[in-house]
């Protein structure tokens, strides 16, 4: 049953429980690594192979002094247009009848391009595999028409899954609210970005804070290669010249 | 500037003596041919050799990328799509543009590599006689050309910062590419007895591919802004003194003298030069 699919990620809901990191591991079997103590309540530290939801914490200084926590679990963006999707040069990545974006595990032969192109750091290399892996968005729920493992585990409802356009009003709706309640520093993320995220975002800080490439920065790996073959092109052509001028001439000193 | 957050992709060695025997293999190739175009008959044993020689080098490049895979024996999925048997082929990946060049130039390395073994032993293969083997050299170098240059374009089509902050990547390993190509050639030109003329005139070609080169790092550094400065650390700054050693001291060894251990001492530097370019350009963006 086809349909386009989004979550909507409310942090300002956000308790920093971990249920859907645990959820979403017990689901996709991922054994996890061994935790990480750096100095905060973060143990997993980013998305990779085996963490396809990461729960954030950052730190901060409140207006009055104080130390508020901003949290929010990340997820792979199932962007509509795929930085990963469109270096892969096996056609291992696809967009599924759900309009996520899937790695095949039969067809991944692990070279890695998509790893250096995903912007939001999400892809990462399974050494036992030899995959590149990351979040499916449970293609495996979804296709029974179950919701996925990280939204339904969400004790508080800041991980929503539905329809991407449901998504996108329930998602406005909320950021009406918070800035009726004078939360003037909400806002949301995903709407404009790589042609509209499949995971939006409501953050109450600057998206680079949580690692997300700020709006003017979502551009795909595609646009550099114009630039470059033209600078390879010129390369050649100079070096051509150069060499049929060094050969032409007598040999010997002149 | 654009503001990524990319996890590195782990191209670690096998990428980086990829991207070096791409270079020598694509760029002797070129010259062997702009040599057999434009040369006399001094030249024609250099520009044999460096048939002779880009095949060899050629045929370590696919072993290279295939044991870099996390899955070796399935390389053939670049080529082939596992699922329907159709071709593989984006035009706007460079990864998957690279892996059908590397096929196609080795098809082209492979004959001229037979007929220049065949020229060894005194016959000159029929096939690659008058206009059609000069066409067959020339489409031959347009391939290795693109070889020794399109790995910068690689790394560049991502959002890894560094790489994708810049387009003079291709450039630059194209530039450098021939250089160590030119120094290759030259190098075992030297070690053999040659014309000394052809040799001259390798010299002479090195010292334009450098001054390429320099400009290229140039425009790299210009390129990245404020990015570049990433490349400061000790450990990278060391390498960067290599890569100008490797240049600048052989462009001096070029201009001053033509004597035989100068000029092989020059060519060791621009291949050792030429190594740290790639080592510090795959490493430093990674770490
Ligand atoms: S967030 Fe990264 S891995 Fe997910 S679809 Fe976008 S580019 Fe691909």
């Amino acid at each position: 049953m086809a349909r386009t699919v989004g979550f909507f990620t409310d942090t300002t809901l956000c308790i920093g429980c971990k249920a859907c990191e645990v959820a979403c591991k017990e689901w996709n079997q991922l054994p996890g690594h061994a935790p990480q103590f750096g100095d905060g309540y973060d143990n997993t530290s980013q998305l990779d192979e085996q963490n396809w939801r990461h729960v954030q914490f950052h730190e901060r200084t409140t207006a009055k002094g104080g130390v508020a926590w901003n949290m929010m679990s990340d997820v792979c963006k199932h962007c509509a247009l795929a930085s990963c999707m469109e270096v892969c040069p096996t056609n291992a990545i696809i967009r599924t009848e759900f309009d996520t974006v899937y790695i095949q595990p039969s067809v991944c032969n692990g070279c890695r391009d998509c790893i250096a192109a995903c912007p939001y750091h999400v892809i990462g290399f399974d050494e036992a595999s030899g995959l590149a892996r990351k979040c499916t968005f449970c293609y495996d729920r979804l296709q029974a028409n179950l919701t996925p493992a990280c939204a339904k585990a969400c004790p508080t409802e800041s991980i929503k899954f539905g329809d991407l356009d449901t998504m996108r009003e329930v998602a406005g709706a909320r950021l009406n609210q918070l800035r009726g309640q004078g939360m003037s520093e909400a806002r949301l993320y995903g709407d404009k970005e790589y042609g509209g995220l499949h995971a939006l975002f409501l953050l109450t800080d600057k998206p680079e804070i949580y690692g997300l490439p700020p709006t003017e920065s979502a551009v795909l790996p595609s646009r550099n290669n114009v630039r470059g073959y033209l600078g390879t092109l010129v390369t050649a052509a100079l070096g051509v010249a150069g060499a049929v001028f060094a050969f032409r001439e007598r040999g010997g000193k002149e | 500037m654009v503001e990524h957050f990319v996890t590195p992709p782990q191209w670690e060695w096998y990428i980086v003596w990829y991207f070096f025997l791409g270079g020598i293999a694509g760029g002797v190739y070129a010259l062997g041919a702009i040599l057999r175009l434009l040369g006399d008959d001094r030249d024609a044993p250099v520009a044999r050799l460096a048939f002779l020689l880009s095949l060899p080098v050629l045929a370590v490049c696919p072993i290279l990328l295939t044991l870099d895979l996390g899955r070796p024996l399935r390389f053939w999925h670049m080529m082939i799509d596992s699922r329907t048997f159709g071709l593989n082929f984006k035009y706007w990946s460079p990864m998957s543009v690279g892996v059908w060049v590397l096929l196609i130039f080795s098809v082209f390395a492979f004959v001229s590599f037979l007929e220049a073994l065949a020229s060894l032993r005194g016959s000159r293969a029929p096939f690659l006689a008058g206009g059609l083997g000069r066409v067959f050299v020339i489409v031959g170098a347009v391939f290795g050309l693109f070889l020794a240059g399109y790995t910068g374009i690689l790394l560049s089509v991502s959002n890894q910062p560094i790489w994708s902050d810049t387009w003079a990547l291709g450039a630059l390993f194209l530039a450098s590419g021939l250089s160590v190509a030119a120094a290759t050639l030259s190098l075992v030109t030297r070690l053999g007895r040659h014309e000394q003329s052809a040799e001259a005139k390798l010299t002479r070609a090195d010292r334009y591919f450098t001054i390429l080169e320099l400009v290229l790092l140039v425009v790299f550094f210009l390129s990245l802004g404020a990015v570049g400065s990433r490349f400061l650390a000790p450990r990278w700054m060391a390498l960067w003194v290599v890569v100008l050693i490797g240049t600048l001291v052989p462009l001096a060894l070029h201009f001053s003298t033509e004597r035989r251990v100068p000029a092989m001492f020059a060519a060791v530097l621009t291949l050792v030069g030429g190594l740290a370019l790639r080592i510090v350009v795959v490493f430093g963006a990674q770490m």
